[in-house]
């Protein structure tokens, strides 16, 4: 623990003694190392040109354990870097950038543009910002170029720096206002460079002594920037210039190899690390600093919290010591935590002492202080041993608390494990409990499958109960898609393995894994997997993507999913040919239904082929004579009727044959008298064409029709019944009455004249309607009388009642004693 | 009836009108500053009952059109459509579109699809060239409480489209209503099943119930009953007696509200009513038959006037407290007293007359299945002297339905004299209603296992099965008859039925007939599956399911979702809240949309497609 002043200290602590053995170190290497404990790579000898000894690129664990290396075949490259997951960019001098994953699988490439790739790359950066991983290149034309997000890539070139000669001393990016920023040092000029603007800035306070600013840091977090000047004054202040923290002379004039920021997040304390060879000063808000010796080549990882610093032996983190330990471990410490330990330690050796310490915090009452004092102390312990003694302080000082809430101990033990598993060197992933916070466990998760440390990543979500769908359904489907590119492995085996591993998992989308296999060449072992996948819906595209369409087509409708069924149905239209296209409808109703559906809106002529192509004169039939009463013009449409009779003849349905013929005939009939005598009739029914002719007294005209189309004998009497007593024609009314026997009887005679008031005409017919109808009759013209009369005749005890119901008690006195009587004869018999 | 002893309180169903409207809101704030918007016809009603005008206009919808499917006249530079899933309509945009495009014009277009998006549609914005022009979005408005027990779909189309046309666009979105239930109110215990459609909705459910995280919380339903429309065809062809449903036959109830025109009203005003549980006279006789309601009416009256008269006699601070407390409520109720009073007597005036009585006599006779050539004559009669189009079509398909087809001879001539009638274009009216099985020639000779392998020879092996089913759908024999002896449907005649104390369901059909889909239901429950009711489903083509998806004992238990699939008439509901309150429980009825005789037979006309 080194101090610095009366209350800060940084802590340089080992993480490992790194697993590989290179000769030179670092010598003469492009390194590149990616924040939150992730891989290393190395580029040797990237200057050489001849092909005869090519570059060679190297990828590490952060313990030193190869990942991956082989020989260097493309361009010259000008700068390495990792992206936010894990993959490795190489920036070469003409502006491509390849993409590797992160065991040095090739992914793909990219350019910077073409203004890029002409004047060369002299400097480049990669960044982050929650965007994504960005690029930034300095041109040989002295021009900044930037893409800020490099999986949606915009290029932006930024406007000119007023007076650059040459390249400038240094720059870094930004990211400020939801936008990425270049902040250039042109000798003592500071600029920053954004979209539209290059607009010169002035640090507050800079010693005057500077004539250059030869290096400049951005923290972690984009908030704080440090600048060194050729007269080896660190300027610490705000990134956004306005605010100047602390100036710190180290009293080196030479130029730095490198410089970082070494803070933690909400740390009053701006603190910076600058590294000569062999040198690395810690500067702070005091005059003081720290200085360690460096053996080796070394380079500066910026973390969050600190600064790691890896050299061709060691892996070491540098980092403010966290208030937490402090309190507890600081010399004579008197914090409540720090009691706490003392009398967990007394405690074990079942000593006295340990009710004295416990008495004293508990008369502060601080136990719960101190209890949280242990559990965060613990996080940012490193050496498991440590840990386990704060945690067991943290346990036995919660025995003595009733209401303390478990969540913050019980997450920490939990926290602690998975970072001490993923910490091992054998996995090598040197995270901190504030970086494991910030990068969360779905992050982690995805970094140990891209390392393809399956069954970690697995043990990992069972034990943090991660749900399975974002946790071991997930790792298990990665594993998967990585499994089915095993070349050597047959088709059979691999479908097998995966189906065992994935049997009981929920939330596994096959046809993802299909997809993959598809992808890699594997069709035969894309369709047995997609076999495996119980949504039939999902299996659609994939096999549409594989030209399997029969199958698509099947499996659509095999899930019920109507829109699925429609997309592959007008894949299908555009793919095929029109006969194979119908052939395959014909063999899938519901396909084929659904297809009519949109046809009988979009395209009417395809339906006509449809139901050619099935021989189904009925539905063509019906067809045409719903166009026909579409159609205004009169011989269309019995042209229209005229094929639906032929197809209806096909289709031997004599009955709709026969009755479309009628209605040409009906047609030409109401077309004819239209043009005779005016009268509107076409499109009529046969029933409504008679009423017409009826009601304007062509009655010669109506008979025709009743004759020719064989008109029920009941319909013509009912009709010319209803027309008559409309026109009033009482007369004419009787003598049709007389014509010849009624086939509708008298009954409706009686009513439809009652209807039209006329009584006296009714009564007429009274006599002629049937015995059983009489009293119906008799009531109809109000002749209670005679209702009476022949319900009594009739003997009838229901329609006795119903005349009853009908009689006034005051008028009809008489004769609902007779009818009363009556009725109980008929009930006797 | 005040009060239901004993029956378990109902969710509280408005939440889902909170949640679609937000969403509304939220998509309508995607398109920001003003614009006009254009609603589907059919989709007004409901989207009133969601937000009215006066909410659009805060989100700064200008003017408000109904689709008419013709050329627009808007001012706006942003047009906003509000839609069903229609080619049609999607047609229609699309040619606006063009329209202002060869006028130079530059708009804005947005499509709100409700309930959800098609592919069918997007395929059309494409072939007409304007997919790129057109932002479109979905607005997941699946449900519209229309009562505090009734949740409708209002997709009157699913009837026709499922059944008719083959197209089962619609389950899934019925599977997602489910899915919306019971992710809103929680997960059920059972879930019965019958119908073709009804099985699919439940694996289209189930899926979705697979795919999303599963929340454990207190279920407030646990049991549903899912029901095809074609199981039972009977029962919406019969007219309506009970209160509701007549009001429904002849006024049309439409999105829960009914506008009673001057007839009912005795003035020469039409007034725009809602019929729910709010209106406190309504909800007193809206399961009543109507023979019951008119005495129920003015003993109400009577009361009323009682209640007015306690003014008599009252002092200064009586009076005031009656004026403040109660004068208000008595109003209002007075006001719902008269307009029903109204309605029941133009009801009477219409029902009680001779025809009415003698067409109730036919159906009676066709279901218990008596004197069926004296029927016969009748809709003959009916027929020739053009009574009414919807009447002689669904007394035919009654005919039909009960006696397993009409003898050749019959057939042949009813639908020529039909035709006679109303003209030929119902050739295909008649087409549609045999593949649906409502009306049917009885055929002698070829059975429907030789279609059946001819048909599977062209196919392979799994499809058969479908086709088998898609066959037996498109051919089965209705059986009424034996089911109407197996379940008991219609009481034996003779005995006297006491309307005013029913003793069954079947008192909503003047107690000859108790409606099949409910007995169905009745059963299933009463045996917790379908145990015992083999050669019911059996009759019915089978495609009965029963699952059980988890176990919990709670009130809730008593809490039946009753899920219709192609629409479900008043007159079931009214038979479900006499059950449910035999039984102590309480039906919460889901249907695509509310049916009677005349909405199911015009969706089979085919004058307008």
């Amino acid at each position: 623990h080194h101090y610095i002043g009366a209350t800060w200290h940084v802590l340089k602590i080992e993480l490992y003694e790194m697993g590989w053995n290179l000769k030179d170190g670092l010598r003469e290497c492009l390194v590149a190392a990616a924040p939150y404990g992730g891989p290393i790579s190395l580029l040797k000898g990237h200057n050489r040109r001849s092909p005869s000894a090519r570059p060679q690129l190297e990828i590490y664990s952060s313990s030193g354990l190869p990942l991956a290396s082989f020989p260097w075949k493309s361009g010259v490259v000008k700068q390495l870097g990792w992206t936010v997951s894990d993959d490795l960019l190489c920036v070469q001098e003409d502006g491509t950038v390849l993409v590797y994953d992160l065991l040095g699988g090739f992914k793909r490439h990219f350019s910077m543009g073409n203004e890029v790739s002409q004047s060369q790359v002299l400097e480049t950066k990669i960044f982050h910002s929650p965007y994504g991983t960005g690029v930034a290149i300095l041109t040989g034309a002295l021009r900044f170029t930037l893409a800020t997000n490099i999986d949606d890539i915009k290029l932006r070139r930024l406007p000119e720096v007023p007076g650059l000669q040459g390249a400038p001393s240094c720059w870094a990016v930004l990211t400020q206002d939801r936008q990425s920023k270049v902040l250039v040092a042109n000798g003592s000029h500071l600029f920053i460079l954004d979209n539209t603007a290059c607009t010169p800035v002035t640090p507050p306070g800079l010693s005057p002594q500077a004539s250059s600013i030869v290096h400049m840091c951005v923290s972690f977090s984009y908030k704080y920037l440090a600048l060194l000047t050729d007269s080896g004054h660190v300027w610490m202040g705000t990134s956004n210039l306005k605010e100047k923290l602390s100036e710190v002379d180290t009293k080196i004039k030479t130029p730095p190899k490198q410089m970082a920021w070494c803070r933690r997040p909400k740390s009053q304390q701006p603190s910076a690390v600058v590294m000569w060879d062999g040198l690395l000063i810690v500067v702070g808000e005091c005059k003081e600093t720290i200085q360690y010796h460096l053996d080796d080549d070394s380079i500066l990882v910026p973390e969050l919290d600190g600064v790691r610093i890896i050299s061709g032996t060691h892996h070491e983190l540098l980092q403010e010591v966290p208030g937490a330990c402090e309190e507890i471990f600081k010399i004579a410490s008197m914090a409540p935590g720090a009691l706490l330990l003392e009398a967990h330690k007394e405690y074990e050796k079942e000593s006295q002492k340990a009710d004295e310490y416990l008495r004293e915090i508990k008369e502060q009452s601080l136990l719960s202080e101190a209890v949280r004092q242990c559990v965060e102390a613990a996080g940012h312990e490193h050496e498991p041993e440590t840990q386990k003694t704060l945690l067991r302080a943290a346990s036995f000082g919660k025995c003595f608390l009733s209401n303390f809430p478990p969540e913050q101990f019980v997450s920490m033990c939990r926290d602690l494990r998975v970072l001490n598993a993923v910490r091992d060197y054998t996995v090598g992933i040197p995270l901190t409990h504030t970086q494991f916070k910030q990068m969360t466990v779905q992050v982690l998760i995805d970094r140990l499958v891209y390392r393809k440390l399956y069954p970690l990543a697995i043990e990992i979500c069972r034990y943090l109960k991660t749900p399975e769908y974002q946790g071991v359904s997930r790792v298990l489907k990665h594993w998967a898609c990585y499994k089915v590119q095993q070349k050597e492995e047959s088709d059979e085996v691999i479908a097998k393995a995966v189906s065992v591993k994935l049997a009981d998992a929920a939330g596994i989308f096959y046809s993802e894994i299909a997809t993959k296999a598809y992808e890699s060449g594997r069709t035969e072992l894309a369709i047995k997997l997609l076999e495996f996948e119980p949504r039939s819906g999902e299996q659609v595209p994939l096999l549409l993507k594989m030209k399997k369409s029969p199958l698509a087509l099947s499996k659509a409708i095999e899930s019920g999913d109507t829109d699925l069924v429609y997309t592959v149905v007008m894949y299908l239209k555009n793919e095929l040919n029109r006969g194979d296209f119908f052939m395959m409808l014909r063999n899938q109703p519901v396909a084929l239904s659904l297809y009519k559906q949109f046809c009988k809106h979009q395209e009417q002529d395809t339906l006509k082929d449809l139901f050619n192509q099935d021989d189904d004169h009925e539905e063509l039939g019906n067809l045409y004579v719903k166009a026909s009463y579409k159609e205004q013009r009169l011989e269309a449409r019995i042209a229209l009727l005229q094929s639906a009779v032929d197809e209806y003849y096909k289709a031997k349905n004599e009955f709709s044959a026969k009755t479309t013929e009628d209605e040409m005939r009906l047609l030409r009939f109401q077309r004819k008298l239209e043009e005779e005598k005016g009268e509107l009739l076409v499109g009529f029914s046969l029933h409504d064409t008679m009423t017409t002719l009826l009601s304007v007294g062509l009655h010669k005209h109506a008979e025709q029709l009743y004759k020719d189309f064989r008109v029920p004998d009941k319909r013509f009497w009912w009709l010319k019944l209803k027309s008559l007593a409309e026109k009033e024609d009482w007369e004419e009314l009787e003598k049709f009455g007389k014509s010849k026997k009624s086939p509708i009887g008298y009954l409706p005679f009686v009513e439809v004249c009652i209807k039209h008031h006329n009584k006296y005409e009714a009564k007429k017919y009274v006599s002629k309607v049937t015995p059983e109808q009489k009293v119906k009759a008799h009531l109809a013209v109000g002749d209670m009388e005679g209702a009476a009369e022949a319900a009594i005749e009739r003997r009838n005890e229901s329609e006795i009642s119903t005349v009853l119901s009908r009689c006034s008690a005051t008028t009809d006195h008489l004769l609902m004693e007779r009818l009363n009587r009556a009725k109980a004869t008929a009930v006797k018999k | 009836m005040a009060a239901w002893r004993d029956a378990p309180e109902l969710p509280d169903f408005s939440l889902l009108k909170r949640l679609a409207r937000d969403q509304l809101i939220f998509l309508l704030e995607q398109l920001p500053g003003k614009k006009d918007l254009f609603i589907d016809a059919d989709l007004m009603s409901p989207l009133d009952r969601i937000a009215n005008v006066t909410i659009l206009k805060q989100h700064e919808v200008d003017k408000l059109y109904k689709v008419e499917l013709k050329p627009i006249v808007s001012s706006s530079d942003q047009l906003c459509f509000l839609i069903r899933p229609r080619i049609q309509t999607v047609k229609w945009i699309s040619d606006l579109v063009n329209a202002d495009k060869v006028a130079g014009r530059f708009r804005r277009y947005k499509i709100i699809f409700t309930p959800q998006k098609f592919y069918a549609c997007e395929t059309v914005l494409e072939e007409q060239g304007v997919y790129g022009d057109v932002t479109t979005d979905e607005w997941n408005f699946y449900i519209l409480p229309l009562d505090d027990d009734i949740l409708s779909l209002e997709l009157p189309e699913f009837f026709r489209d499922n059944f008719l046309e083959g197209d089962q666009r619609w389950v899934t979105t019925a599977g997602s209503a489910l899915h919306l239930l019971q992710s809103v109110y929680g997960s059920f215990s059972k879930v019965y099943g019958i119908g073709r459609c009804a099985k699919m909705v439940y694996e289209s459910w189930r899926e979705l119930m697979e795919e999303g995280e599963q929340r454990t919380r207190q279920p407030e339903f646990a049991k549903v009953f899912l029901v095809d429309r074609d199981v039972d065809f009977v029962t919406p062809l019969c007219s309506q007696v009970v209160y509701e449903g007549l009001v429904d036959d002849l006024f049309r109830i439409k999105c829960g509200s009914v506008e009673f025109g001057p007839d009912v009203t005795s003035s020469d005003k039409s007034i725009k009513v809602m019929l729910n549980s709010q209106d406190k006279v309504f909800s007193e006789i809206r399961n009543e038959h109507f023979s019951n309601v008119f005495g129920f009416l003015s003993q109400k009256a009577k009361n009323l006037q009682t209640a007015y008269d306690k003014r008599r006699g009252m002092d200064i601070q009586q009076m005031k407290a009656f004026v403040s407390d109660e004068l208000k409520g008595l109003k209002q109720e007075h006001r719902l007293l008269s307009l029903h009073i109204g309605a029941s007597e133009s009801m009477m005036k219409k029902k009680t007359k001779q025809d009415f009585q003698e067409l109730l006599k036919t159906e009676h006779s066709l279901l218990e299945g008596f004197e069926i050539r004296e029927c016969i004559t009748y809709i003959e009669e009916h027929i020739n002297r053009q009574v009414s189009m919807i009447d002689s079509l669904r007394l035919l398909c009654l005919l039909s339905i009960t006696e397993n087809g009409l003898l050749s001879k019959d057939y042949r001539s009813l639908k020529a004299q039909y035709l006679q009638s109303y003209g030929i274009k119902h050739l295909l009216t008649f087409a549609n209603l045999r593949q649906l099985g409502l009306l049917e020639e009885q055929q002698a000779g070829e059975t429907l296992t030789v279609m059946e392998s001819k048909v599977g020879k062209l196919v392979n092996d799994k499809t058969v099965g479908k086709l088998t089913d898609a066959f037996s759908s498109l051919a089965k024999k209705s059986n009424f008859r034996a089911l109407s002896k197996r379940l008991a449907l219609v009481p034996k005649s003779g005995e006297e039925y006491d309307l005013r104390v029913p003793r069954d369901m079947a008192y909503v059909f003047s107690g000859a007939y108790i409606p099949l889909s409910c007995k169905l239901i009745e059963q299933v429950l009463e045996r917790d599956g379908w145990t015992g009711l083999e050669e019911v489903t059996r009759m019915l083509n089978g495609q009965e399911f029963a699952v059980t998806e988890a176990r919990n004992k709670t009130d809730a238990q008593r809490i039946v979702l009753v899920m219709f699939l192609g629409g479900c008439t008043f007159s079931e509901i009214s038979a479900l809240r006499f059950l449910g309150k035999e039984r102590g429980c309480r039906f919460i009825v889901v249907t695509t949309a509310i049916t009677n005789s005349a909405r199911l037979l015009e969706a089979l006309l085919d004058n307008h497609a």
